[in-house]
């Protein structure tokens, strides 16, 4: 368990207030734009940055507590900090960068071990060069290794992905899948990218000019209004938990089967009854007032509308019930007017298959339960 | 026979200015150094009331006319210094018109260079590898000795190499200091003074000029050897 509690401010008018209470397992999303204070958090966790009050505490043990004087060194703490820019020894082979927190961990706490991660990382081939060598996305995964084998109570990754392209991306989020998956470490990941956050967290803190806007599941938070300034008005969507209910092999078509009812979307790479996440874009869902006839939209979902909200400039939020879940889509306010939308309204919410890909990486891997 | 033709080339009284020069040199840059790692570590990196004073203090040999460098010195260590007159009461430690003397001249002198190479290297270095050391579970200490240091050593061994060829040319402490006596304070630069005072000295004062150049000349391009070596080694070009 992951206990924090901390407010600060800095001279310039920086100010971070946050408060939450993160699982000791699984991926806990601080998900923000730059200078939302992010990293502030986790460079608290770490001990890099001192908050002014309150209190962090990891798996029972208290790394600062202002009211009692406690404020642990970064040495003691133990965390494993990935950083953005990797920040290999540039002195150092990979082998001795891996072996750097390791040797500085008590011999009898090691449950990590250096031949487990190597493999794990897919680092294997790398031990004898030398960092400035590596590509971007290898000198990710060797800091990560570097972070694990320093024998840490929990990880704490800074935008790692950021600073690299798509393709090294993709390459690297299977490697943090499996992190996530195998390690049984409780995870802080810093991002400002929704996919990422979608794809690799259980559990969401959205922040926003360093307050905490939003926390909980990542399903709950997602839904809830606070969170559109945060994700941004084109990507505010529904987060669907669902089951792979079958494939269609002949047209490369598979289904998901939600609370609200079945998806179909393009083939997704699981067998039939594994879980997945499915997000569907505010923007890709359409309303209709009678369920339409020759229309290419194959998923046609029965929806009551429970609240239509007005915004600035063109748009519109409507929130509707599907079943026992609800999707939110966004049309404009003359579609609204039109329809004569308003709650209570039975209506048929349409999305395209095409607009939920399973090859973006709106899909996760198997959901942790 | 090349050796011997080589050695024809000076005269022993020469080879025993080089000779002196060298070691004066060498010990002088290897005694300072880690006074000049830790002042220089204190200057980038320690904020203290009265840090202008004490920037200001490292720095002064290097501007303040070196015979006034020389005079302090023998005014603090000399035989009657107010801490001379101890070192040799306690520790039997005579510094005037001794070799010791000598290389303590070459040391203050060429300490700010030394400081100042150092300093750099050391702002060179990137803090945000020693926080990364630090969450891996390494002390301050520790940090210093497994990333700052490595990291800092390319600007050490310039920083040396440049005091060892600044001290090789240290003249007015020297003489003002320790005087000019053959085979414990005569280094190059004061036989050749001397050589210019001698009716026939212009031939002495040449070839010693000549070995002058070439040995700083030597020790600037090794020091550039060295940086650069280091540098592709950790790949920082």
């Amino acid at each position: 368990m992951i206990e924090i509690d901390i407010r600060l401010a800095r001279p310039g008018g920086f100010a971070l207030e946050s408060a939450f209470t993160a699982p000791g397992a699984g991926v806990t999303a601080l998900f923000g734009r730059s200078g939302a204070g992010k990293t502030t958090i986790i460079q608290a966790v770490a001990g890099v940055v001192r908050p002014d009050a309150g209190r962090i505490a990891v798996g029972g043990e208290v790394f600062f507590d202002a009211a009692r004087g406690i404020d642990l060194p970064i040495e003691a703490r133990r965390t494993g900090y990935v950083f953005q820019d990797a920040r290999l020894f540039p002195h150092l082979l990979v082998e001795s960068n891996l072996r750097y927190g390791e040797r500085r961990s008590r011999a009898a706490e090691r449950p990590i071990r250096f031949e487990a991660v190597v493999e794990l990382l897919g680092i294997g081939h790398l031990l004898k060069r030398r960092p400035h060598t590596l590509s971007g996305g290898e000198r990710q995964r060797v800091a990560i290794g570097r972070a694990l084998l320093a024998q840490p109570r929990l990880l704490l990754m800074d935008e790692p992905l950021a600073a690299l392209d798509e393709a090294r991306k993709a390459e690297i989020l299977p490697y943090l899948e499996r992190l996530r998956d195998e390690m049984g470490l409780p995870i802080l990941y810093v991002s400002h990218s929704i996919d990422e956050v979608l794809r690799l967290s259980d559990m969401v803190v959205a922040l926003r000019d360093g307050r905490q806007v939003a926390a909980g599941p990542v399903a709950e938070v997602m839904s809830q209004p606070e969170i559109l300034p945060v994700v941004g008005r084109f990507d505010v969507g529904t987060l669907l938990e669902c089951v792979v209910s079958r494939h269609d092999a002949d047209y490369a078509l598979s289904s998901l089967a939600f609370a609200g009812g079945e998806l179909r979307v393009p083939q997704v790479d699981l067998p039939v009854g594994a879980r997945v996440r499915a997000r569907v874009r505010a923007r890709d869902v359409a309303i209709a007032l009678a369920r339409p006839q020759d229309v290419s939209v194959s998923n046609l979902l029965a929806a009551t509308v429970e609240e239509v909200r007005l915004q600035e400039g063109p748009y519109a939020d409507v929130a509707l019930a599907v079943g026992p879940g609800r999707l939110a889509s966004m049309v404009t306010r003359e579609s609204v007017e039109r329809l004569g939308l308003r709650p209570g309204m039975p209506v048929w919410a349409m999305i395209k298959t095409v607009a939920v890909d399973s090859r973006s990486p709106d899909f996760g891997g198997p959901a942790t339960p | 026979m090349l050796d011997f033709k080589a050695m024809d080339m000076l005269t022993p009284e020469e080879w025993t200015a080089v000779y002196l020069s060298l070691k004066v040199a060498f010990w002088a840059t290897f005694w300072s150094l880690p006074f000049a790692v830790l002042m220089a570590w204190v200057l980038a990196r320690v904020r203290f009331p009265g840090k202008g004073l004490l920037d200001g203090l490292v720095y002064l040999p290097l501007v303040l006319p070196k015979v006034v460098v020389g005079y302090l010195l023998l005014l603090t260590l000399g035989a009657r210094g107010f801490i001379g007159q101890y070192l040799d009461a306690w520790f039997g430690i005579k510094l005037i018109f001794t070799t010791a003397g000598a290389t303590v001249a070459a040391a203050v002198v060429s300490f700010p260079l030394t400081v100042n190479a150092i300093r750099l290297a050391l702002e060179a270095v990137d803090r945000g590898l020693e926080t990364a050391a630090r969450t891996l579970g390494a002390s301050r200490l520790d940090v210093f000795f497994s990333v700052t240091l490595p990291l800092m050593l390319p600007g050490i061994l310039s920083g040396a190499l440049l005091a060892i060829a600044s001290a090789l040319g240290e003249f007015g402490a020297t003489i003002t200091f320790v005087s000019n006596v053959e085979g414990q304070t005569r280094t190059i630069p004061l036989a050749i003074y001397s050589a210019t005072h001698m009716p026939d000295g212009d031939a002495m004062a040449l070839r010693l000029t000549v070995v002058s150049i070439l040995l700083a000349l030597g020790a600037l391009l090794l020091a550039n050897l060295v940086d650069r070596r280091i540098r592709t080694l950790i790949g920082r070009v």
